[in-house]
């Protein structure tokens, strides 16, 4: 039995049947437009969430919550009272009624309707495929449905090594699981590779651990022998594996349309034409599931170009049409750049290609040029996705191709890539295709007074679909700005119109040993809060010398000038260093009994150490007198410096280490404890691929393998978590300290204030393979100054608290008040748990009010 | 009417380019010493307003538009050393006139 559910308007009715990326931007274009006003919109959607960001899905497992990749909340519709429905599937259309039916049996009535129902995973009719254990991938439920099983088993296989399929696999390598991808064509993505760059991306990604199997059909699925499946492959070859997730491409979600003879394609989708209108003119169909000229294009940008073209002309202006759309692509697939541009299998009459290849760094570039060699037809990178933005450029605007064209594909011998100046870009040059931005509509936003980029994102909204052109939008924003006659200031601060490298270099190449040098020659005014630690964190990275020297000590944060890490109610907290977390009994009861003698609240740190609360300014000296006694040095916890180097027990005790993790950590925080960095630096060591030690989310980890360690680096945990990334496989303990020498001299040399390696990484122009570059095959010439530099600062490391204690005049600083030997009444002390913590305002209060 | 000058220290007690905490009438002072500046000395309350303790007197010196200032260093509100105004926020903090005579350090105050 149908119910109608009748709403009470009298404008035109619109509804919108689905919520996925373009349905979303569907809307916000109607919104934008003022189609909130003309029409009531009703929003239909399958999944329990509103739209989310599915181009970002994988990261749902790298630790983003169904919230941050949510598209909106809501309010967007809800503010311009858009009607929203989710779990609620649409399930038949009436075209001669127009009204529209739901699973729940309710039915109501549309004036205009618009498909955005995407598409569904193929998944091939392999005998077997609907066995337990076996996945798609393409909604939030889907993931949460792999990483349950995930849980349980030990080996995963991916159906289909497209784009999708790769993606597929790195999550599923995230998830610990041993990775197969089985491609039935002869290569790995097939649509946007040729040979050679498959083949390439093969061993890159087989270098990975990652088992590949093309050319390989698989005939059946039954039960294994050793894992939960067994895939018969038509060769008489099997793989057995526990988890089977199929990728194999994607088809049209149009049930609807046939349902109601709507016309399709032959192989499915709702065919429209340049408004993306159906066969029947009140009905749209926009995205993945709409067939225009035949094709289906699966990309978001295209989907978005569809839901403008849609939105204009339900507004009236017929003008947006959609013609096609360009289908290049840049991605990182398990870590691997890869690059397609146009004609990427060179099929164009005449064309002439251009190929380098490079066996040793493991990567491939292809260019397909027109008939007379002046304009790019197509393009395929993998290794090193540097190239693209100039490539797409050429190709996009049909640029008149360089006299020397193969130049855009070559390495440039100083080092980065040869790039398209973006003043050569014409205005009408597409910055974002997610979002159809050009360089024109930048321009007209920075005339407009969006003078950063940040609000030029917000204002166009390029640079916030799948990001690809983030680089390349902050180029034309810097550009325009110029052009305007705005300066781009990436001073420091008022006192330096330097950056901090600027700075770094200034002070190591003129010798530089003061902030009152530097300010002098380089700077002007007094200085400020901004640059004094800056430069002092400088100084400290160059030339190591005691951080409360006269001329240092007014450049210190507080927690470095008092070497101790304030808390809330102006008091300290102390933390001794306690090399990889290994700790003596005698050294546990010395932190013991200095914790009651002052009475201390003592917490274990995340970082194996042990923090002692609640010392007073005057108090830090004895305390520490204690302490070096007992032969304990200053952990530099209230330092931008290294803090701890993570352990598990290793080899020596776990039944499973496979290397001395143990010993590892305590060699490297010895050895790098003294160095002064951007920002706090974290380590960790574990002794075997179970990565007890978590050292994949440290600035540097370093896991046991079977063939030495494996370096990882600009991991992050805290707010913004990022995975370490593989830096190099099976190092011996020699070559692994000096590539750490060498990326964290690096980082300390060219970062910018404050900033974490993790964001370092993700600004570094040409990202890991660029560091590869400069740490393992020296492309500055700049190694040997790396490691001179570290050892120096190792050779002079010296504990601070040590030199405190010897030193009257950095002790007089200690002083509570200078003239008066109490204590500050203010800090107020209550019990909690058995131990003393700060009292709150209140609690402080009725404290008073009792002494009174 | 004239505020008598209280001595409160020797000079060598500060800090050059910091501050130091002193205790006045049972009130906390953050006197800092600025060589750069033309007054030298400077004095405001300790207490930040913001953070709720009693740490001014350990925040960094700087000179920001024009003015000599100091960062918290809870949460790095800057007050104006010779006003007490905070840049930030509409808040004050206590100040005193301060001065450097003779190698000793007093301030304004009863």
């Amino acid at each position: 039995m149908t119910s109608s559910v009748s709403f009470l308007t009298t404008k035109p009715h619109l509804i919108v049947i689905g919520n996925g990326m373009v349905g979303h931007h569907f809307v916000e274009q109607m919104i934008a437009q003022g189609g909130h006003e003309t029409f009531q919109i009703t929003v239909f959607g399958e999944e329990p969430y509103l739209a989310y960001d599915r181009v970002h899905l994988s990261e749902y497992f790298t630790g983003k919550g169904a919230a941050d990749l949510a598209m909106t909340d809501g309010s967007l519709y809800d503010e311009h009272g858009v009607r929203y429905f989710t779990n609620s599937l649409v399930t038949k259309i009436d075209r001669t009624t127009q009204q529209l039916v739901l699973q729940n049996g309710n039915a109501l009535s549309y004036d205009k309707l618009v498909l955005a129902t995407g598409s569904y995973p193929f998944v091939p009719p392999i005998p077997g495929h609907k066995r337990e254990n076996t996945f798609v991938y393409r909604t939030l439920d889907d993931l949460d449905a792999i990483r349950d099983c995930a849980k349980q088993v030990t080996r995963g296989t991916v159906v289909g090594g497209g784009l999708l399929g790769l993606e597929a696999a790195n999550a599923l390598k995230n998830l610990g699981l041993e990775t197969s991808v089985v491609e039935f064509a002869p290569r790995l993505m097939p649509v946007q590779l040729d040979d050679k760059g498959g083949a390439v991306l093969k061993e890159m990604i087989e270098g990975l651990g990652v088992k590949v199997y093309t050319d390989t059909a698989t005939k059946e699925i039954v039960d294994g022998e050793s894992a939960f499946h067994r895939m018969n492959f038509a060769d008489g070859s099997h793989l057995e594996t526990d988890l089977i997730l199929f990728s194999a491409g994607i088809r049209p979600q149009d049930a609807l349309a046939h349902q109601s003879g709507l016309s399709v394609g032959e192989r499915g989708g709702i065919s429209v034409n340049n408004h993306c209108q159906t066969s029947d003119d009140d009905i749209y169909a926009i995205g993945e599931c709409a067939l225009w000229n035949n094709r289906i294009f699966g990309l978001v940008a295209p989907g978005y170009a569809m839901a403008k073209s849609a939105a204009g002309h339900l507004m009236g202006d017929a003008g947006v049409t959609f013609t096609g759309a360009d289908m290049s692509t840049k991605l990182k697939l398990l870590g691997c750049d890869v690059g397609s541009v146009g004609d990427a299998h060179a099929q164009s009459q005449g064309c002439k290609v251009f190929v380098y290849q490079d066996e040793i760094s493991q990567s491939y570039r292809k260019m397909v040029v027109s008939e007379d060699g002046k304009k790019l037809l197509g393009a395929v990178l993998v290794g090193d996705n540097s190239y693209y933005d100039t490539l797409l450029q050429y190709y996009l605007n049909a640029i008149d191709l360089p006299s020397q064209a193969q130049s855009l594909i070559l390495p440039a011998m100083d080092g980065a890539p040869v790039g398209l100046g973006v003043d050569a870009l014409p205005a009408t040059a597409s910055i974002c295709s997610c979002h159809n931005v050009s360089k024109q509509d930048i321009s007209d936003a920075v005339c407009q007074g969006a003078l950063s980029v940040a609000d030029v994102k917000g204002v166009t909204k390029a640079a916030t679909g799948c990001g690809g052109c983030a680089a390349l939008l902050k180029k034309v924003v810097d550009n325009e700005l110029l052009a305007l006659g705005v300066e781009v200031s990436t001073d420091l601060c008022e006192h330096f119109a330097y950056t901090r490298q600027d700075l770094y270099n200034l002070i190591k190449v003129e010798e530089i040993k003061s902030f009152s040098a530097l300010l002098h020659k380089h700077g002007k005014g007094h200085g400020c809060d901004i640059c004094k630690p800056a430069v002092g964190s400088i100084l400290a990275s160059v030339w190591n010398e005691y951080v409360l020297k006269k001329e240092h000590i007014s450049l210190q944060d507080t927690n470095d000038r008092f070497l101790a890490n304030m808390q809330k109610d102006g008091t300290y907290s102390i933390v001794p260093r306690i090399p990889g977390g290994e700790i003596t009994p005698d050294r546990l009861i010395v932190l013991g009994q200095v914790a009651k003698t002052y009475g201390l609240y003592t917490k274990v740190t995340g970082g194996q150490r042990i923090d002692l609360f609640g010392a007073t300014l005057s108090q830090l000296p004895e305390i520490w007198e204690k302490l070096i006694a007992a032969g304990f040095e200053t952990g530099q916890a209230y330092g931008k410096s290294l803090r701890t180097v993570k352990s598990c027990v290793g080899s020596t005790w776990c039944r499973y280490g496979v290397n001395d993790s143990m010993k590892m950590a305590i060699d490297l925080e010895n050895r790098y404890k003294g160095l002064r960095s951007p920002h706090k630096i974290k380590f960790a060591v574990s002794g075997c691929t179970r990565e007890c030690a978590e050292a994949q989310s440290k600035d540097i980890g370093v896991i046991a393998t079977e063939g030495g360690w494996n370096l990882y680096v600009c991991g992050n945990g805290g707010m913004k978590p990022r995975h370490g990334d593989l830096f190099a496989k099976d190092l011996d303990d020699e070559t692994l300290v000096k590539y750490i020498d060498r990326v964290l001299m690096f980082y300390t040399r060219t970062a910018d204030r404050l900033q974490r390696t993790s964001v370092w990484m993700e600004s570094l122009e040409g990202g890991l393979a660029y560091l590869k570059e400069v740490v393992i095959n020296d492309k500055l010439g700049l190694c040997a100054e790396l490691e001179a530099r570290m050892q120096h600062v190792v050779d002079t490391f010296q504990c601070e608290w040590k030199t405190t204690l010897q030193d009257p005049e950095a002790l007089k600083t200690f002083r509570q008040f200078v003239n008066y030997e109490g204590n500050d009444s203010n800090v107020v002390f209550v019990e909690e748990r058995d131990q003393m913590r700060p009292a709150t305002e209140w609690e402080k209060q009725q404290l008073i009010a009792k002494v009174g | 009417m004239t505020m008598p000058w209280k001595f409160i220290c020797k000079q060598e007690a500060l800090v050059e380019g910091a501050g130091v905490a002193a205790m006045v009438n049972g009130e906390q002072v953050a006197i800092f010493y600025v060589p750069e500046s033309d007054n030298k000395v400077f004095a405001i309350g300790n207490w930040d307003p913001v953070g709720k303790a009693n740490v001014l007197s350990r925040g960094l010196v700087a000179h920001l538009q024009e003015q000599w200032v100091v960062a918290s260093p809870l949460y790095k509100h800057h007050f104006v050393l010779a006003s007490g105004q905070c840049l930030e926020e509409d808040v004050n903090v206590p100040h005193w006139q301060a001065k450097l005579e003779g190698g000793d350090v007093f301030i304004a105050a009863y």
